[in-house]
């Protein structure tokens, strides 16, 4: 039988974990109805706040990060909240419950002030959203008016927002979109659960600078010969993520939807493993479209059945319990570098690597083939990165009579 | 000498930091190995994948001072790719390709000096300070203009005598200019000679000179190339229409210069009028053949065959020339070799008829060849099949079968030679005068070195350059050569 992807989160039921996060796939009802129509569980509506708050964008509003053949390992963007009339997203919520009524159907707002943050609940709850969530993470734009991350790097101010929020909140529950631009993010959800609000996403991008022009000497995005910080996306922030998800896991009683770098059911997967309960997807999305949904359920359904498990309530957290502090770490067991001949190109990459950033514990012959020196070899595990061929140089437990027997 | 590829699939330069970027950087790399210059492909390939043009072209040229015409024409899938460890993988980084578009864009840099300046302010500190010592160096190919080089950036005094009215040997005479350009050539020559290397054409070194340039000279590098075309030794070869194909690449080069065109061998009618309308037969299934094959296929020739004695499998052509040939239309016949050339009076051989060669070829009479046992070669010996003769129809006959070295050198020197004719050379390239060449009693003050075609029969530009660099080097008393380049070792010569 196949698995159930269904999952429950903050009371809000998903046939699948998978949700496009607050960004351009989701700036009107056409794309999300797209989405949908491709099997996505559901969408947050790209944030909206009141009327009075401006929204002037500047262009080009996004660069990638390319290494070597792969393009877009990350995405910067320096884009704002929609430029869209709240009216507008208010019709598109009611066009979209009307259409989708088994579909999730959430918006994200952001306000500068008590009453914004009020009114922009009434007016989406009256709307049909099935969620709110409240950004209180883009590190760009936003933080010098005092919205975004100024909100949520700051805990007490997180507290007393998330609590207006939940306060106006009639019906539905509201979650907070957190930075990891924190000290300690679990602090930040600590004060979104004693708010009271119902969840947490996180993370929201991370603040960076994708590059300078070697020629004009302007960082990217060149904005008429001026640049800014932006928000960096895409698979390179995953680890950054995927840890941020775990302390919040490990550290707060409170449901998570994680985001940031998620490309395949794998990543999600992971995510889940640590503690999320919802997966949000965005740079995927816009830059392979909606369709990603196929595999991404397919692939984690597969997954699931593969391992014997029902449903995906059975895999979230799973992963925690390996999680301890470096002090608590195990120290007896032995592992060590091993090269599997039939499958060496004889680069030599390894034997560089350990020569120059390890332990010399690589012998390169005339045959050019890399031998581990048992002895010398402790196991760091940096020599496997190196290998440019997948699954020949591994680490395993040591031989008998080298060093201790693994625990 | 025998060149056949072209990198003239062109990357951009995105492209070529992609593909640069897959270079695993192995550690005493095996392309390294299999370049015979030793361009150390790691260090220039990681350049092209950061977008060190000059820093790329640089590494280049130290190594192979001919680094953009070997660009061109470098058989890369032979050497340096063929060894390339990402070719177990996804397949070997392709090296030729960047090389050119690391030599192009290294060298696109100055503007006063146009390429030859940005050639030339890419070498190293040539002509710098004075060693006294005085070299001769016979042959402008890239052989001895590379032994010149090296010679030159150590303080030497070196003259350059070559036969021709211009430097650049087979580089500029036989090598189809589609698979590289006069300019390109034209640049990297220019750079040397700027270098302060004398440079005397027109001369062609008999005994005296000879005798003269041993007794004058610290070294004596003779790089002069091949001689005549090897005969096929069947009647009627003497005919008109029936040409060496060195002649015929020579001559199609020369019309095309003249044309000004760039990018086809239009002009290869110099050998036998226009080829439009005509049919061509090329003997032999070496590169030369290929090089023939599709020079006269691109003249408009009719129709194009190659005649070779032996099998696709025994070719000696490489197997992209062979595809080369193939997609420019040339048609092949295997297992069969030429018995006669005729003429449109059926008369064989010379003496009668219109002269003394006969009447200009009409047809090629051909024996049917079937294939033995392996012969010294390792290749199934071919052997004639009785009574199998037909003819095909031919206006132009290029003969394919290969040069001699250079006999007139081999004799001024009076160099003790193999069976082939080769000048017997030590490993450094170093070679045996006899006292014939010398005054009674006197011994040669000069050492003599052999390099590029002269000693190898034929091969690449890239060997010639080596052998020219490693001559000059022995030259100068640096072979065996000193401990391996830097850290990574990845220069192993």
């Amino acid at each position: 039988m196949a698995a159930s992807l269904s999952v429950v989160f903050c009371g809000v039921r998903f046939e699948n974990p998978f949700v496009l996060a607050a960004a351009p796939s989701t700036d009107n009802a056409d794309m999300v109805a797209r989405g949908f129509e491709a099997g996505w569980a559901g969408a947050i509506l790209k944030t909206t706040s009141v009327e009075s708050e401006l929204v002037s964008l500047a262009y080009p509003m996004m660069v990638g990060l390319d290494i070597d053949t792969r393009r877009l390992v990350a995405l910067e963007n320096i884009d704002l909240i929609s430029e869209r009339h709240i009216d507008q997203v208010e019709k598109d919520v009611r066009r979209l419950k009307k259409e989708f009524p088994k579909k999730v159907v959430a918006a994200s707002i952001m306000g500068a002030k008590k009453e914004d943050w009020e009114e922009l609940v009434r007016r989406l709850e009256a709307a049909g959203v099935d969620l709110i969530e409240c950004s209180f993470s883009c590190p760009h734009g936003m933080p010098e008016k005092g919205m975004g991350s100024a909100v949520g790097q700051n805990p007490e101010l997180t507290e007393k927002t998330a609590r207006w929020v939940k306060d106006a909140a009639k019906r539905v529950p509201v979650i907070i979109k957190l930075t990891p631009q924190i000290a300690d993010i679990a602090v930040a959800a600590e004060a979104v659960k004693r708010s009271g609000a119902d969840g947490v996403t996180a993370i929201n991008t991370l603040k960076g600078l994708m590059g300078v022009d070697l020629d004009t000497f302007v960082p990217y995005p060149n904005v008429g010969g001026y640049s800014t910080y932006g928000g960096i996306s895409g698979p390179a922030i995953k680890p950054v993520a995927l840890r941020c998800v775990a302390e919040i896991a490990r550290k707060v009683d409170i449901p998570i939807s994680a985001t940031g770098g998620v490309t395949t059911w794998r990543d999600a997967a992971e995510f889940l493993l640590l503690g999320a309960r919802t997966v949000q997807v965005c740079t995927e999305v816009m830059r392979h479209g909606f369709r990603v949904i196929e595999d991404m359920t397919d692939g984690l359904a597969n997954y699931l059945e593969d391992k014997g498990f029902s449903s995906v309530e059975e895999l979230i957290g799973k992963a925690l319990p390996h999680i301890v502090e470096h002090s608590q770490l195990p120290r007896d067991g032995k592992v060590r570098a091993h090269v599997d001949p039939e499958k060496c190109v004889r680069c030599g990459v390894c034997y560089v690597a350990c020569r120059d950033g390890g332990h010399q514990a690589i012998e390169f012959g005339a045959d050019r083939l890399a031998r581990v020196d048992e002895e010398k070899c402790v196991g760091c595990g940096f020599c496997p990165t190196t290998c440019p061929v997948f699954d020949c140089l591994t680490l395993r437990p040591a031989s008998a009579g080298k060093g201790r027997a693994v625990s | 000498m025998t060149e056949r590829v072209t990198h003239d699939v062109s990357l951009s330069p995105r492209q070529a930091a992609a593909e640069a970027g897959r270079c695993l950087f192995c550690y005493d790399a095996p392309c390294v190995k299999g370049c015979p210059a030793g361009v150390d492909v790691p260090v220039f390939v990681k350049k092209v994948a950061s977008g060190n043009w000059r820093g790329a072209a640089r590494v280049i040229r130290e190594a192979n001072v001919f680094g953009g015409t070997c660009a061109r024409v470098c058989p890369t899938e032979e050497l340096c790719e063929k060894e390339c460890s990402s070719g177990l993988l996804g397949g070997p980084i392709p090296i030729g390709a960047l090389q050119r578009l690391a030599w192009e864009r290294g060298t696109a840099g100055a503007t006063a000096g146009g390429a030859r300046g940005a050639v030339a302010d890419l070498g190293a500190d040539a002509g710098t300070a004075s060693s006294g010592k005085r070299a001769a160096i016979v042959g402008a190919g890239p052989a001895g203009l590379s032994a010149a080089w090296e010679l030159r950036s150590r303080g030497w005094d070196v003259t350059i005598y070559e036969a021709t009215d211009k430097p650049g040997g087979q580089l500029d005479w036989t090598i189809p200019s589609y698979r590289l350009p006069s300019e390109v050539v034209a640049a990297e020559v220019g750079a040397i000679v700027a270098a302060g290397v004398k440079l005397r054409t027109g001369v062609r070194v008999g005994r005296e000179a000879a005798e003269r340039l041993l007794a004058e000279n610290d070294a004596v590098i003779l790089a002069a190339g091949l001689g005549a075309g090897r005969p096929g030794g069947a009647p009627g070869e003497g005919r008109p229409g029936v040409v060496g194909a060195e002649e015929f690449l020579a001559r199609a080069r020369e019309s095309r210069a003249r044309q000004g065109g760039s990018t086809c061998a239009a002009g290869a009618a110099g050998a036998a009028g226009d080829l439009a309308g005509k049919r061509v037969v090329v003997v032999g299934g070496g590169n030369t053949a290929m090089d023939a094959a599709v020079t006269a296929a691109g003249a408009r020739a009719t129709r194009v065959t190659v005649l070779y004695r032996r099998t696709a499998r025994e070719m000696p052509a490489w197997p992209r020339e062979y595809r080369g040939a193939l997609a420019a239309g040339v048609e092949f016949l295997w297992l069969a070799q030429p018995v006669a050339f005729e003429d449109a009076g059926k008369v064989e051989g010379g003496g009668q008829g219109a002269g003394a060669a006969g009447g200009p070829v009409t047809a090629v009479r051909c024996g049917r060849m079937a294939l033995g046992a392996p012969d010294a070669s390792g290749r199934a010996a071919p052997r004639p099949v009785p009574g199998s003769e037909f003819t095909i129809e031919a206006d132009l006959v290029v003969m394919a079968l290969g040069q001699g070295p250079n006999q007139e050198i081999v004799e001024a020197f009076g160099l003790a030679a193999d069976r082939a004719g080769r000048p017997m050379v030590d490993p450094s390239g170093r070679a045996q005068v006899s006292v014939r060449a010398l005054p009674a009693g006197q011994a040669s003050k000069a050492k003599v070195f052999v390099a590029g075609d002269l000693g190898s029969g034929g091969a690449t530009v890239v060997r010639a350059v080596a052998e020219g660099k490693k001559a000059a080097r022995a030259a100068a008393g640096e072979l065996p050569p000193s401990a391996p380049r830097g850290e990574q070792g990845s220069n192993g010569r």
